[in-house]
């Protein structure tokens, strides 16, 4: 029983991670659909600066990559006001592509220094509390959430719609990359081509689920977390096929989208922001 | 300084926006052959190397096939409104649906006709159910197409290590072979299976058709381009969808068809069925602008970046992510180019 919920907050971990960096942006109204190739090149980055430079540099490197592809991501989906749902489509493409091919030569290397599960999972729980409270009970907090609410509104305030929307890209990208980091130095120790498996899709969901709400993510992701552990567990032990255990978390998905889909999104979310109109 | 709306560029500036942007794509490109350890210049050679005989033409036929279909379906879901990204999941249904008639129905001279019949019907299901989700219950589409991809791989990996596994294969993961009678007619030598491609110019023909000349397409444009007006037109937008996502699930299914029946002749791992055609051809769609008949000419497009990137894997043995790469970084630079020539600068607060 204690080893079932540890592992489903070890499982849940990347989730919730990932899930926290595409919230903080969907607050601001900007979605990212690039979470799973984000994911995956951080994975890589961290993996191969692990390597040279030693675990901490390694997780250090993941967060960068990620803020990187966060303000990335924002050229297109703020600055140049482009269709999100297609940017952040291209951009997991374009992670996962380079992902697979740059990280070719370290297909099956073990890692030298692992990183303990406990510690990224502790940090993600803190890092969920502290989301919480800078969304709902900060000033700043205000502001992000009035620029995905009513952007109009906020910019005749005096808040940087574009400004504040970047900055919830980046921070969120490094959370994403820390969930990349996590895969590939504490919860595989190894980096393997397509190692997030759809986690950042999941992710996603996790965001409607939890109707925006990070302490809701939380529940949310070590509840996937347990349902990916027991997935694991009883595969061989009832007479079902291995690939219907693996096409789970997808069926899980789609039936969380279908029971939650019309949950209240922020009202400005997926819209570029244009002052002028 | 800041960035506005233009409201009407000039050509020449949307030209000059697709070129900056496109020669960004190909630098970061390059930038990721020398990470990976190979010379650009050598690499785009690769890439552009299927022009330069029949037989890399032949390639690029081959790969324009599925995208032709897909890729008009999807220009008209796009156009409607309907996000499907599920098209490579509505490939392998329709791959699953003409294995089955192949393989498990009397053979005879109405077994190909059957095999697209019910491969197009599994794929059309299969997105007609994203669209019955989303009317029904708000499901974001975009996620739930995607979630159903997976699925479908799966349910193919099951099926050919298990219960359709061939009798005669031992250690390898694909069926029995189709019987004559289930094999598509080819080009000469080539894998040009030609009747799918019949069916994919007829299509991107059709779509067309139905869009700008039927009242069916009007009330599509109007319900894609102004929701708010389609509802006080009083227009049926949930039935508009689900039609429009039927018909592109319908396409990618014969796609499906069209692969096992004409190149590989049985079904096998998903991977081998498609090489990423339901991605691909977003990108057809995207840059056809929502007008299908456009397709014919972005499909070989993409169909070149597809017989490209295998010349590249096959030669420096790269893996086959590269396609994801240039597809990525060409979606990205289309649609910057697009919204930065729709922008201007001005000097002035």
């Amino acid at each position: 029983m204690e080893e079932a919920l540890l592992r489903a907050v070890l499982f849940g971990t990347p989730i919730l991670l990932a899930s926290l960096g595409a919230l903080l942006s969907e607050r601001t109204g900007v979605v990212n659909l690039g979470v799973e190739g984000m994911m995956a090149l951080s994975a890589l980055a961290a993996f191969a600066v692990a390597q040279e430079a030693g675990p901490a540099l390694g997780a250090l490197a993941g967060v960068g990559v990620g803020v990187f592809l966060g303000l990335f991501l924002g050229v297109f989906a703020v600055s140049l006001r482009a269709n999100q749902f297609v940017a952040g489509l291209a951009l997991a493409a374009l992670g996962l592509g380079a992902s697979g091919l740059l990280g070719k030569r370290y297909e099956g290397v073990p890692l030298a220094h692992p990183l303990p599960e406990e510690g990224f999972a502790l940090l993600a729980l803190g890092l969920a509390l502290a989301l919480h409270y800078l969304l709902l009970g900060s000033r700043f907090g205000l502001y992000l959430r009035s620029v995905g609410e009513n952007p109009k509104a906020a910019d005749l305030f005096g808040v940087s719609v574009d400004g504040v929307r970047y900055l919830a890209l980046a921070l969120g990208g490094g959370m994403i990359g820390l969930a990349g980091a996590y895969l590939s130095l504490a919860y595989r120790p190894s980096w393997t081509d397509g190692m997030t498996s759809g986690l950042g899709w999941v992710a996603i969901a996790l965001v409607i689920l939890a109707g925006w709400q990070p302490l809701r993510a939380v529940l949310g992701a070590y509840f996937f977390g347990l349902l990916f552990f027991l997935q694991f567990r009883l595969q061989g032990s009832v007479p079902i096929p291995s690939e219907a255990f693996a096409a789970m978390p997808y069926l899980l998905v789609i039936l969380v989208l279908a029971l939650s889909g019309r949950a209240r999104a922020p009202k400005a979310l997926g819209q570029p922001f244009d002052r002028g109109r | 300084m800041r960035w506005e709306l233009d409201p009407s560029p000039s050509p020449w500036k949307v030209f000059l926006a697709y070129s900056l942007f496109v020669v960004l794509a190909f630098l970061l490109l390059g930038l990721l052959f020398l990470l990976y350890g190979v010379s650009p210049l050598k690499a785009y050679g690769l890439l552009l190397s299927p022009l330069g005989d029949s037989l890399g033409l032949a390639e690029v036929g081959r790969r324009t096939i599925p995208l032709l279909l897909i890729g008009a379906g999807l220009a008209l879901a796009f156009r409607v409104g309907f996000f499907n990204i599920g098209a490579e999941g509505q490939l392998l249904m329709g791959a699953v649906g003409g294995a089955y008639v192949a393989l498990f129905l009397p053979p005879g001279p109405w077994t190909l006709p059957l095999m697209f019949v019910l491969g197009g019907g599994l794929g059309a299901v299969w997105g007609g159910f994203a669209a019955w989700l989303r009317v029904r219950f708000g499901a974001n589409e975009i996620l739930t197409t995607l979630m159903q991809n997976y699925l479908v791989y799966y349910l193919v990996v099951y099926l050919v290590a298990g219960p359709w596994k061939g009798q005669t294969v031992f250690g390898f993961l694909y069926t029995d072979r189709f019987p004559p009678e289930a094999q598509l007619p080819r080009l000469g030598d080539t894998l040009v299976h030609w009747p799918t491609l019949l069916l994919g110019i007829a299509a991107a023909l059709g779509l067309q058709l139905l869009l700008f000349r039927t009242p069916l397409g009007f009330e599509w444009r109007i319900l894609g381009e102004n929701p708010e007006a389609a509802r006080y037109l009083g227009l049926k937008g949930g039935r508009l969808i689900l039609l429009a996502a039927l018909l592109s699930g319908f396409l990618a299914g014969l796609a499906g068809v069209g692969e096992v029946a004409g190149i590989h002749l049985r079904l096998l791992e998903p991977a081998q069925i498609s090489l990423g055609y339901g991605f691909t051809a977003i990108l057809v769609a995207w840059l056809a602008r929502g007008r299908p008949l456009l397709v014919l000419l972005t499909a070989p497009l993409l169909g070149l970046i597809l017989a490209g990137g295998d010349a590249l894997k096959l030669s420096l043995s790269m893996p086959f992510r590269v396609v994801d790469v240039v597809a990525g970084l060409l979606l990205l630079a289309l649609i910057g180019a697009e919204a930065a020539s729709r922008h201007r600068l001005v000097w002035r607060r």
